[in-house]
């Protein structure tokens, strides 16, 4: 199947703590056709973001669309908690980079 | 003459807030997103111009971890804050409108309020500033939480485990998140200058709107998009001003710097930021619902945003934050550039934990060793999703955590020399494995803290975690 490298229909991929216990990732598409080809895809499903941090799906708090933002979020289980001992980001701000190597299938969606 | 001059300015506050009832837009200045991060001094006068109602202003954050709500230590500079402070206190005074800020200190407990108030005192006295100050702590005593607990009125919030009183005992500081209400009955019994404790973000921006009779849905949601300052805007910023107008159905932002703008996306897009879910953002007391928002371009650098609706909860909840001692830290830094050693890195890395386990065997020692390896999986740890990372150098991080800054001392410096040492199979360079930048090599991190509470608590009065306090000054 034909695809399309995510990094080319978004402009923002980023994470960030939300709160001590969790981490959350947005995805802001340029377009909302890019928005909806990927919404429509279901190549951002919960499985798929359990995979891409090898978590368990119950690990993957929740995923929504935000047509407003043409925005897509996941939220995770923070690996531990802001700041304890082995801590490797305490903002959680370098953690974006798995949703980097995503692609989006361009089936036909007549 | 003094008192006479502040009982006059107290009145022209009152006057002020009684004659924002009939009016039909409440406008409100964001000189940054964290007091103490700066504004251009041009924009902030761009931001006057436009005759604002308020000045508000968050100044703390969980983000920058659990030690500074456990040490009482701030982490944004004095210096930096003074700065920032001088500029807004003058502002106020002169204009006879209030100055809330949210978080004080950066974490909000009693140290971090009453830093950024020996900041305003000294200030006022330097610069001859009078005005009528409210303090507002929001720090909770274990036993209070205790308390609570055994009436059932805690709950984890998100991932966090159910509370036990052990745990509330362990706690360092704990801090409850207020919501609007300290903040109105500060602004109500005449305090032009606000200085509050741990604050639900929006809340210092709202405040003053929903006394003045403004929606809240729309208070708070305007609230959400100033507290970062000018970071809503393109290009963003953390050290820049937000101008927000709020009206009876509707509310704008935009940046007073003509170098930025607020866009459609930019607003929409920054009520994701930090948050689980962007449709409904929970606080104090209830949620901001946004399913029903819309925004809109405004001009050219404003947007227009409608729709929002604050649902109030059935039981008022205020989030506890609480953190508690773990022990003390020193850390190593040192450089890797031999690739037969990086090929088995993690081989070598199992030998020194042996050695140094083995050594200390006997000595009663508890502690926390810990190796970041920066070149292979340092930023990401266990969410690395590279199982092997080619890497002609690697930087490393060694760290100890122990029950003592000595005990820290000794597992540090002790991983480090055997680090150094250690032989490894194929090994030519026979001197030494480790490059060290600085000497000395070992630097303490001081006390370590983890947060243990991030619960809601139910509380039958907003008020009654957090008490008012009037100064004049």
């Amino acid at each position: 199947m034909e695809t399309i490298k995510i990094t080319d229909m978004v402009s923002v991929i980023r994470s960030k703590n939300s709160g001590p216990y969790e981490l959350t990732f947005d995805v802001i598409f340029k377009s909302r056709a890019d928005y909806e080809r990927a919404r429509r895809s279901g190549a951002l499903k919960k499985e798929r973001i359990a995979e891409l941090y090898h978590l368990g799906k119950d690990e993957v708090l929740g995923t929504v669309w935000f047509a407003a933002a043409l925005a897509f979020k996941a939220t995770i289980v923070r690996p531990l908690i802001s700041g304890d001992p082995g801590e490797t980001d305490v903002y959680g701000a370098q953690q974006h980079v798995p949703f980097l190597s995503l692609t989006i299938p361009v089936a036909d969606q007549t | 003459m003094q008192a006479r001059n502040a009982i006059d300015r107290s009145l022209k506050v009152l006057a002020k807030s009684k004659e924002l009832h009939p009016m039909k837009e409440m406008r409100i200045l964001s000189p940054t997103a964290i007091l103490g991060y700066g504004f251009p001094e041009d924009s902030f006068r761009e931001g006057l111009r436009r005759d604002p109602h308020v000045i508000a202003v968050d100044a703390g954050s969980t983000d920058p971890g659990p030690y500074y709500l456990g040490a009482g230590e701030c982490f944004t500079a004095g210096a930096a804050v003074k700065r920032d402070l001088e500029i807004l206190l003058a502002a106020v005074v002169e204009r006879g409108i209030p100055l809330l800020i949210g978080t004080a200190g950066g974490s909000g407990g009693r140290p971090h309020v009453e830093r950024d108030l020996s900041l305003i005192r000294k200030i006022a006295c330097e610069k001859g500033l009078h005005f009528k100050m409210a303090l507002i702590q929001a720090e909770v005593g274990p036993e209070k939480v205790i308390n609570y607990l055994r009436q059932g009125r805690v709950t984890p919030l998100g991932p966090a485990p159910a509370l036990s009183e052990e745990e509330v005992g362990r706690s360092a500081r704990i801090v409850g998140q207020m919501g609007v209400e300290p903040l109105m009955k500060a602004l109500s019994a005449g305090a032009q200058v606000v200085l509050a404790g741990r604050c639900y973000d929006p809340a210092v921006f709202a405040a003053p709107a929903i006394e003045a009779g403004f929606d809240p849905g729309l208070a708070l949601h305007l609230g959400k998009i100033m507290e970062c300052g000018a970071i809503a805007a393109v290009p963003g910023s953390g050290s820049d001003c937000l101008y927000g107008r709020l009206e009876r159905d509707c509310f704008e932002v935009e940046p007073t710097t003509p170098a930025r703008q607020c866009t459609e996306a930019s607003i929409a897009a920054h009520t994701l930021y930090e948050k689980s879910n962007p449709l409904l953002l929970p606080g104090p007391g209830g949620m901001i619902d946004l399913n029903a928002s819309s925004f809109e371009q405004s001009g050219g650098r404003a947007v227009r945003v409608a729709g929002s609706r604050f649902i109030p909860a059935e039981k008022y909840t205020v989030k506890l934050e609480g953190v508690k001692k773990a022990g003390y830290r020193t850390v190593s830094i040192a450089g890797c550039r031999d690739p037969i050693m990086i090929r088995q890195i993690d081989e070598l890395i199992g030998a020194v934990r042996e050695r140094v386990t083995d050594n200390f065997r006997n000595a009663g020692l508890n502690f926390f060793l810990d190796f970041r390896l920066y070149g292979k999986d340092g930023v990401m740890g266990a969410l690395e999703p590279q199982a092997v990372v080619p890497c002609h150098e690697l930087g490393i991080v060694i760290e100890a955590v122990a029950g003592t800054q000595e005990a820290a001392d000794a597992v540090c410096s002790f991983a480090r020399s055997t680090m150094l040492h250690t032989s490894y199979p194929g090994r030519l360079a026979t001197a030494g494995n480790l490059a060290f930048p600085f000497s000395p090599s070992d630097f303490r991190g001081g006390e370590v803290y983890r947060f243990n509470i991030y619960h809601l608590v139910e509380v039958n009065d907003p008020l009654e975690l957090f008490s008012v306090e009037l100064i004049d000054l």
